[in-house]
């Protein structure tokens, strides 16, 4: 469980995150938002890029502010950004163990996790092929292996989906959704595909310019009212 | 991680993979090892005594160009201060050899670890900065080492921190740095440095291939991205320059004892700046680059003035263009370029004769034979029997 109190974050008079709060239980969470919105600030302050000015962050009963930047992963905190960030130079098996590596898992398990890692996002490329000779959609699993390798607690995923096609983004909303069950993580998703959202998320909370607008199932949100104008400006928001 | 489903399919699969890999890294290491066998045996029966000296400066100065490799290739961060340790290295070293009494291996070792401190300082810096900037500040840290240099110069045998005397300085002889003492000669001396650069090359590839290699290629990719996987961004980069600048310090003993009686005219700031363009264009991705860089460095002035009587200077002309051609046509260097080309001009001759792969191999095979008893009688029997032994080999091929 992930919650969150009366966070807050300034940056000199902008206020991307204006007093939020909100819970993630469990399974896949949704955290949607028109751009500028502030969901990537919140995913900033999990990964501690950014200082909050106030509140706080508690995940399974530990304070997430507390820790040093680097040794969130070590304690199970993943991430993934909107640009695609897997390492270039090195193999997909490097990749992933890199993540295995900096997790704190056992290094005798390395060889096993990191390869039932790559298998669990479906990769069919050999473990030992660059990951700069591979294509867009390979690459966003490379980075879902990475999200899961090592026992993760809490994975972020920051628009895994961005550029890639309608159908490649199936097979990456059914790994996304078998993450909770078969890895045991929390996981929050931050993306623009509303059919993404739909089809992996429980929960739901949308947030614009900074504030928390609604929260609960993704069903009932993406019916409400006060979504619809943020996202499409209806009159009523004029 | 408890996935079911991954078990059935990786039983099939991994042995796969890993003799895959296995047989590559065989053929790789078989390919070093007959590389460095004929380093070491081969050339000094066929060079004279002012050739394997150049060549050992060349050995000397790639482990140079390694370390601005590491740095650069590896992490991305530019550091034109290397020079300036292998100065620092050169120093200590000849400090510690008149002063301590020091096997040479310690020696080697003591001067590598106290250079990878200075670099590690060196590298403060570089937590902040990266690109242009760190690029200055190494450059004027290298500016300060020769004005230091400079004024104190290199040690004579004299006593204090200095390590020089106004004696010695008078005296016409000058106790030279001592050498190990199974490698007095130039020729002993050549095959001591080359074993030892060879080691500082395995340093180097054991590091790049295991947990710190990833995490500065992780560094390299993305700093937040590397922040948010775990890497402490800070000790990796510390441990990128403590290791470059260790590996550059124990080269630079060597160059100490190379010389015998090192002076401060022989570092120069603008070598910083000639090591780092060799290194471009030997290729900083791979780690084999750096021998290139070496070549490029010590080997083409000799060329240029002790064989072919041109004047040295021409060679920046040289660097400036190879950098440039390397920059706009070839950013991963000669070391993977000269694979590319020669593959291509297989491919253009191929079309131009078709011959067959057997064909070929029995043309070497005979080729081969030839040439190493062409040596056997002449030169150097030592080479001619290696070549000789090549032409079964080749020949063993055909039954594939």
């Amino acid at each position: 469980m992930l919650q969150i109190e009366n966070l807050t974050v300034r940056f000199g008079g902008v206020t991307p995150i204006d007093d939020v709060s909100v819970v993630f239980e469990s399974g896949t969470c949704g955290l949607i938002g028109p751009n500028g919105a502030g969901k990537t600030t919140f995913f900033n302050v999990l990964s501690g890029f950014v200082k909050p000015a106030g509140g706080s962050v508690t995940a399974f009963g530990d304070n997430l502010l507390k820790m040093a930047d680097y040794r969130r992963a070590r304690w199970g905190l993943r991430r993934t950004f909107q640009t695609e960030m897997a390492i270039e130079k090195l193999s997909v098996f490097d990749n992933v163990a890199m993540i295995h590596e900096h997790s704190g898992a056992k290094r005798a398990s390395r060889r096993a996790d990191v390869l039932k890692a790559i298998e669990f996002v479906g990769l069919e490329t050999p473990p030992g092929v660059q990951v700069g000779r591979l294509g867009a959609k390979e690459r966003r699993l490379v980075e879902i292996a990475r999200a899961v390798v090592g026992r993760p607690r809490l994975v972020l995923l920051d628009e895994p989906a961005a550029g890639l096609p309608d159908e490649e983004t199936g097979h990456l909303g059914s790994v996304i959704q078998k993450i909770p069950e078969e890895v045991g993580a929390l996981v929050v998703l931050v993306d623009h595909d509303m059919s993404l959202v739909s089809a992996c998320c429980g929960t739901t909370a949308v947030v614009d310019f900074g504030r928390l607008i609604a929260s609960g199932p993704t069903a009932e949100i993406l019916r409400n009212e006060q979504v619809m104008h943020a996202y499409l400006g209806t009159e009523t928001a004029l | 991680m408890d996935t079911t489903p991954a078990a059935s399919g990786e039983t099939a699969d991994t042995p796969r993979v890993a003799r895959n890999v296995d047989r590559g890294l065989l053929v790789r290491a078989g390919a070093i090892t007959a590389g460095l066998l004929f380093v070491l045996f081969a050339v000094p029966q066929v060079f004279g005594s002012d050739w394997i000296f150049t060549f050992t400066s060349v050995a000397i100065y790639s482990a140079a160009a390694l370390g601005f490799g590491l740095l650069y290739g590896r992490v991305g961060l530019i550091s034109l201060g290397q020079v300036a340790l292998l100065s620092i290295g050169c120093w200590t070293g000849a400090r510690l050899s008149y002063a301590t009494a020091l096997p040479f291996p310690i020696l080697l070792l003591v001067v590598g670890l106290i250079t990878g401190l200075i670099g590690v300082l060196v590298g403060l810096p570089a937590l902040r900065l990266s690109g242009l900037y760190l690029a200055l500040i190494t450059l004027m840290f290298a500016g300060a080492t020769t004005i230091v240099l400079g004024q104190i110069d290199f040690p004579n045998g004299g006593h204090g921190f200095t390590g020089r005397s106004a004696a010695a300085e008078l005296s016409t002889h000058t106790n030279p740095v001592r050498r190990p003492s199974i490698a007095l000669s130039d020729t002993d001396y050549y095959r001591y440095v080359v074993v030892v650069i060879a080691i500082m090359f395995l340093v180097a590839l054991l590091h790049v291939a295991s947990k710190p290699g990833r995490a500065w290629a992780s560094i390299r990719e993305s700093e937040p991205a590397a922040l948010s996987a775990g890497v402490n961004i800070t000790l990796y980069k510390l441990w990128a320059f403590g290791l470059a600048s260790f590996i550059t310090g124990v080269a630079g003993c060597l160059l100490a004892a190379e010389i015998g009686v090192p002076r401060a005219i022989t570092f120069q700031t603008q070598d910083s700046l000639t090591l780092a363009a060799t290194a471009l264009i030997g290729g900083i991705f791979s780690i084999w680059g750096a021998l290139i860089a070496g070549a490029f460095n010590q080997l083409l002035p000799f060329l240029f003035q002790a064989q072919w009587g041109i004047n040295p200077n021409f060679l920046l002309t040289v660097f400036g263009a190879g950098l440039l051609q390397v920059l706009l046509t070839a950013p991963g260097g000669l070391i993977e370029q000269f694979p590319k080309d020669m593959a291509n001009l297989g491919r253009l001759i191929a079309r131009k004769v078709p011959v067959t792969r057997q064909a070929a191999l029995g043309i070497g095979s005979i080729l081969a034979l030839i040439i190493g008893i062409v040596f056997l009688v002449t030169t150097s029997p030592l080479l001619g029997l290696l070549v000789v032994i090549l032409s079964p080999i080749l020949a063993a091929f055909i039954q594939d």
